[in-house]
């Protein structure tokens, strides 16, 4: 491990999982915790329990902003472990200077989601920091949900089983690299911000089992992947050309050098099911986005890794994502 | 109709055209008398050559062998040194491409002097040095320059900006490196451990985009003067694979030529607008060192002395270090990259030395060909 963080170690991919085994694990050690699942299961299956922090620059991007993130973002990891998003609480820091307006208008965002949800902010903070401290404005939300379907874990798959995705990869990354200072490039593109909640609940409706469910956020389809290929200890294969990725993701991933398999995802999510519940799960994912897909199955060929298969007979290994994701240089 | 992005790709990558590709080269291939080494002299073609698996598309007597060609690999480490020392100066804003800002030197990489407080940026285009520097009036913005012959251009017109603009604040530190030179050094090296010339390239695949600005005209010699033959081509899978077998096609024809692949953009002049602006400000280092291959002569640029105001070498040389620093001793990159030795039969690869922990040069960048080992697999 390096004497210092850099920012690599915030990336989802390998330096991050070092940092939190290295340093947070070994000290916070609990069977809970070492679930290492989007949300933590507590109380006998009953609940779901999870936080996270907000820090997107810029704070509005095309199609959301870090308002609906923050409360998307931790909705979502509840709805991950099949549970329905209650209560949840919200903590700001704030650099001092920071517009009242946009900040009302961050929590107006926060409250349109909410409402998605079905769940209500419950108890708050907010600290102002001197200019400096922060980048304008962190958020950080914590969310109870209750569980509506027990079971669904990252270490259930097993071979047979069939890996979808919900509707094309990769749009929140290169959104966001599209919007950033420096790169100048004109796109129409949206992040695909959104609560997930209502197409879990369709999909448990339908009387799905669902066995794993994961968003694909930091580190993107890749990281989910592998962490499922290795908490499973199974091998996940995916045909490269079934993975949806819209045309203007491709063409700025082709032009920076990136995946979009490695790129986050903020309303997108990941799932296995049995292989006889492929077709009617497709057909659930269909009605909210058209784009959805099958896009692989586990098998045991390579335990604990990701193959991916090309259409003209190749493999190859679908690696984590690491480092900082810089372009290729020539 | 407008051009799209995915017209300069999407058949370039078509499964059908490939597998096409891949029965010519096996029938053709029946007819070789002797097994063909090709090196591809690219980082970006390793990347592309190991992405799309073609190791495992080819017959047991076609063989790659990883070039040099990744410039942020090749980069010695004192070098990454240079550059740490500048980020670290209290009044510098140190600009550099891509993924030189993850590579170790001895004090750590760029990431790490970010970490402690420098500003260190990375860009996509050069240019974007203006700007950074007219914001930032009571800084020096060093751009520390690297790449071979595609990114060279680039950093000529930031240096003719600067001039003609009289910018005060933006300074060079020039790491530009050719690639013919390398190549003949490849051919000529004498392997120390046995004391001979044991090189194994029989053929070259030439990258597309260094022509675009030099010409195929760089690569006249090789099959003139030194038998072998190039094939300059393009960076998509079935570009590759088009060039690969029109290497086989010679051989198999006993042919020893240059030819191109990559008709859509190259020919044998290159740009010569670009290669103008090139000699107007940059001329040739006696000696430029590569790491895991040593010092090669005529290989590496410099700023002309005329230019020496905007030479962050000239100007900071009293605090960069200048000793050579030698890579780890269990490393073989010296050996991968003259195509002795593969990745996995280095004894660190893939456990001490790893894309998050490089040791060796091939590592370090995700167009070194252990990078790309390690991060595709070899799945043949």
């Amino acid at each position: 491990m390096t004497k210092t963080v850099t920012i690599a170690h915030g990336n989802g991919g390998e330096e991050n999982n070092e940092l939190i085994k290295k340093i947070f694990y070994k000290h916070f050690e609990n069977d809970i915790l070492a679930k290492s699942e989007d949300a933590a299961v507590i109380e006998d299956g009953k609940l779901a329990f999870t936080t996270d922090s907000f820090t997107v620059s810029p704070l509005f991007f095309p199609g959301g902003d870090i308002g609906k993130l923050a409360v998307c973002g931790t909705c979502n990891d509840l709805a991950m472990m099949g549970a329905k998003p209650k209560y949840m609480t919200c903590s700001v820091i704030i650099e001092e200077g920071f517009s009242t307006r946009e900040l009302e208008k961050i929590v107006r965002s926060m409250k349109v989601e909410l409402e998605i949800n079905g769940a209500m902010v419950v108890s708050g903070d907010t600290k102002v920091v001197p200019r400096g401290s922060v980048d304008k404005l962190f958020i950080n939300t914590t969310g109870i949900g209750v569980i509506e379907q027990k079971g669904i874990s990252a270490s259930a798959l097993a071979e047979g089983m069939s890996i979808l995705v919900s509707r094309d990869v990769g749009t929140h990354g290169a959104t966001i690299f599209a919007a950033r200072e420096g790169i100048e490039l004109e796109s129409s593109l949206k992040t695909d911000c959104a609560s997930l909640y209502p197409q879990v609940k369709a999909l448990m409706d339908a009387n799905i089992n669902i066995v794993a469910l994961r968003d694909a956020t930091r580190g993107g389809v890749s990281a989910v992947l592998n962490e499922w290929a290795k908490s499973s200890d199974v091998c996940v294969e995916i045909e490269e050309e079934t993975i949806p990725v819209q045309e203007e993701v491709k063409g700025i991933c082709e032009m920076l050098g990136f995946e979009a398999v490695d790129l986050a995802n903020e309303g997108t999510f990941v799932l296995a099911v049995l292989k006889e519940d492929e077709a009617k799960a497709l057909d659930v994912l269909q009605k909210t986005h058209v784009t959805s897909a099958i896009i692989g199955k586990v098998t045991g060929l390579h335990k604990s890794k990701v193959l991916l298969n090309s259409s003209w007979g190749t493999k190859r290994f679908l690696d984590l994502p690491t480092g900082e994701l810089l372009p290729r240089i020539c | 109709m407008s051009l799209e992005l995915k017209n300069l790709y999407d058949d370039f990558r078509d499964g059908e055209t490939i597998k096409a590709y891949s029965k010519i080269i096996a029938e053709d291939a029946k007819k070789l008398k002797n097994p063909i080494n090709i090196m591809e002299v690219c980082g970006g073609h390793t990347h592309t050559i190991m992405k799309y698996g073609l190791p495992q598309l080819m017959p047991d007597n076609v063989n790659f062998i990883h070039g040099p060609g990744c410039p942020v690999c090749i980069m010695p480490k004192e070098r990454i040194d240079h550059a740490y020392v500048l980020a670290m100066q209290p009044d510098v804003i140190l600009v550099t491409l891509g993924d030189m800002i993850k590579v170790p030197g001895s004090n750590g990489s760029l990431q790490d002097a970010r970490a402690k407080g420098a500003d260190v940026r990375f860009v996509y285009s050069p240019m974007e040095c203006l700007k950074i520097a007219a914001e930032n009036p009571e800084k020096k913005v060093i751009f520390f320059a690297i790449g071979f012959e595609t990114t060279t251009p680039m950093t000529a017109v930031l240096v003719e900006q600067v001039i003609k603009q009289k910018i005060p604040n933006i300074f060079f530190h020039i790491n530009h490196v050719t690639v013919p030179e390398v190549m003949v050094e490849l051919i000529d090296s004498r392997d120390v451990h046995v004391d001979s010339y044991n090189n194994r390239i029989d053929a070259f695949l030439g990258p597309s985009h260094v022509s675009v600005i030099s010409g195929s005209k760089i690569y006249d010699k090789f099959p003139q003067d030194y038998g072998r033959p190039v094939v300059v081509s393009g960076f998509e899978p079935v570009d590759a694979m088009q060039g690969i077998s029109m290497i086989v096609k010679q051989f198999i024809e006993d042919r020893c030529e240059l030819e191109i692949q990559y008709k859509r953009v190259v020919n044998h002049e290159g740009n010569l607008n670009a290669q103008k602006l090139i000699d107007t400000y940059f001329e040739k280092m006696d000696l430029f060192r590569w790491r895991g291959l040593g010092n090669v002569p005529d290989s590496g640029l410099k700023l002309k002395e005329e230019f020496a105001s905007l030479d962050a070498e000239v100007i900071y040389k009293d605090i960069l270090p200048i000793a050579e620093i030698e890579d780890h001793k269990l490393c073989i990159c010296g050996d991968i990259l003259r195509g002795m030795a593969k990745p996995p039969e280095c004894t660190i690869f893939g456990t001490a030395c790893k894309p998050t922990t490089p040791i060796g040069s091939c590592m370090v960048s995700s167009e070194g060909a252990c990078a790309a080992y390690y991060k595709y697999g070899n799945l043949i």
